[in-house]
């Protein structure tokens, strides 16, 4: 394609300036090869990230492996207890692995109805002035690192849950999804605002023109025709709940128990690799290389999911 | 972002790899040690000042105490590092303990707190959810909240190994800090939760232990039980290479104090 556009551009030149005709033919080659030499840089640019997800992918299957073989991959999936400092460790993640599950489940009960409905009022609804202010507070609340999160939550949260519900300890898996639910809402509203802002503006008309209320309209034209765009805010809000870390470790208490209640203190499958990456060794620390690679799974699994969903949405 | 944390974990794993060679370490202008884990942050930064003073090389495999000891006695290593102190039987194959510096760890609760002094073994029963309840230690009726370490850590270890209580811990938060200890434990009226004496700030209160503050002047006398010495094993017999000397005498001088202090322990002498 860019080759295509500089010949062209030649041939532009070559009618301004006839005197350069004379050697048109080597400027061309030397042109072409200009081209070449920069479309290879490029390729070599985007080959980058493709290596980066290859280079992860190997290096974890490789360094995950040995844990589970030597484990046992029953024992490892679905063991209730996880002690790998004890005399006699024991490897089970299936405390970690139901955690990662409600929590991120908890986050998207939350935070998809008011990113979804934020959205939609952004989109469709505001004044012009409310939604350049909102939406810039959006992106602030996009910008702001986890750690922050984090320490609000230590600070905030946490000490408010143990007064409103009267527990001894507000360090939770409730804690946990609330600060989930807050940190996937930019990612949710921004995405869906973009979905909606992209429908075109004759549906509704059409829509209009045939006496439906605004509210009708975007709920039943507007919104299906943004349907893929919406679905693909909830993907991304997914894979960010699922993935953070550090806010999650600050606040969810991090001892490995079962998730039974939401007051229960849980740990997560990424702060099971965070939190005892530091000081780790031996089959500890290829366990946790394990983990690293079962949270590696789960995010493949929910993007093929969705993907598929996506697709047949779009069929 | 992920190649470079890719990287890193490249690094540590070829480190570690690395450091299981290094026990060799006969060479003049090397030291090699081995041994506890707790003393990671000690010896580590003790070695870095050393190796960039005097060039000397210096190597340190973190394997833990007991294996620290043997490796010494085998002569796979020049300095073993012990988190406790050696026993009778290892005093008898000819070892020499040294000690370096005293990791005093208090025990720490909410300024709100009416209970200011615990027996060690009531600190254990807390810790192992026998006590359970503050109004059981003469304060008001409420769940005490156990804050702890991560397993791995060295303040963890050795609380625990202190109080017997090893493996044993009901916590109901295990943090990856000592400073979201005291954050949480400052915030949390019912909180219980231990930190290394030099990093305890006014925003929550050390317990006194039988009677005895948590103070550098306590736990260098001994009289303050929460702590464990840090100690240098060699073998009393054979004299150390030079390199090895030099980085023992460098360790126990009075010009290392200040490392070592910043490492959050108290020095010996």
């Amino acid at each position: 394609m860019p080759i295509k556009e500089n010949t062209n551009k030649n041939r532009t030149m070559r009618k301004i300036d006839p005197l350069q005709s004379l050697n048109s033919w080597d400027k061309k080659s030397r042109h072409q090869t200009i081209e070449h030499i920069i479309h290879g840089i490029f390729l070599l640019l985007g080959l980058i990230a493709v290596g980066c997800v290859l280079v992860i992918t190997v290096y974890l299957v490789i360094s995950g492996i040995p844990a589970i073989r030597e484990i046992g991959l029953f024992d490892f999936l679905f063991g209730e207890e996880w002690a790998s400092t004890a005399a006699e460790a024991r490897y089970g993640i299936l405390p970690f692995i139901l955690t990662s599950i409600y929590g991120t489940l908890g986050a998207i009960v939350i935070g998809v109805p008011i990113g979804f409905m934020t959205a939609v009022y952004l989109s469709k609804l505001a004044s012009p002035r409310v939604k350049s202010v909102m939406q810039s507070a959006v992106s602030m609340l996009a910008g702001i690192p986890s750690v922050v999160y984090g320490l609000v939550g230590m600070l905030v949260l946490v000490p408010g849950i143990r007064k409103v519900f009267d527990v001894p300890d507000g360090a939770s898996l409730l804690a946990a999804i609330v600060v989930l639910a807050i940190m996937i809402l930019p990612s949710i509203i921004k995405m869906s605002v973009t979905a909606l802002d992209a429908v075109p503006k004759e549906y509704e008309d059409a829509s209009f023109a045939l006496g439906a209320t605004p509210i009708e309209t975007y709920f039943k034209v507007s919104v299906p025709a943004a349907k893929s765009g919406i679905a693909a805010a909830v993907v991304l809000g997914v894979g960010r709940a699922i993935g953070e870390a550090m806010a999650v470790m600050m606040v969810a208490g991090n001892v490995p128990n079962m998730p039974d209640s939401l007051f229960q203190s849980v740990r997560f499958l990424t702060t099971a690799v965070a939190s005892e990456m530091a000081y780790s060794s031996g089959l500890q620390q290829q366990a946790l290389f394990s983990i690293a690679l079962v949270l590696f799974f789960f995010i493949m699994l929910i993007n093929a999911a969705l993907n598929f969903l996506l697709k047949r949405e779009k069929e | 972002m992920k190649k470079m944390i890719a990287m890193v974990m490249l690094a540590v794993m070829a480190m570690f790899a690395l450091a299981g060679c290094g026990g060799g370490g006969k060479t003049v202008g090397s030291v090699s040690t081995d041994g506890s884990t707790s003393m990671e942050k000690v010896i580590g930064a003790l070695g870095e000042s050393f190796q960039n003073e005097t060039g000397i090389r210096f190597t340190y495999n973190p394997t833990g105490s007991g294996s620290g000891i043997k490796a010494v006695q085998e002569g796979r290593c020049d300095i073993g590092l012990s988190s406790r102190e050696l026993k009778k039987s290892e005093q008898d194959r000819g070892l020499k303990a040294t000690v370096l510096a005293y990791d005093g760890i208090a025990v720490i609760v909410n300024p709100n707190n009416p209970v200011s002094d615990l027996g060690l073994e009531k600190v254990a029963q807390i810790y192992r959810g026998e006590i359970t309840n503050w109004s059981q230690l003469g304060g008001s009726n409420a769940e005490i909240v156990l804050i702890g370490r991560e397993a791995g850590s060295g303040t963890r270890d050795g609380f625990e190994s202190i109080t017997n209580t090893k493996d044993g811990c009901k916590y109901r938060q295990e943090l990856t800090s000592t400073g979201d200890v005291i954050t949480t434990v400052a915030q949390n009226p019912n909180a219980i939760g231990y930190a290394s004496v030099a990093s305890v700030k006014d925003s929550v209160k050390a317990l006194t232990i039988n009677g005895i503050a948590a103070n550098e002047a306590n736990i260098k006398d001994g009289s303050y039980v929460v702590q464990r010495p840090f100690v240098l094993v060699t073998k009393g017999d054979v004299k150390l290479t030079e390199g090895a000397q030099k980085f023992f005498d460098y360790i126990t001088s009075s010009a290392a104090h200040g490392i070592i202090s910043a490492a959050g322990v108290v020095p010996a002498n």
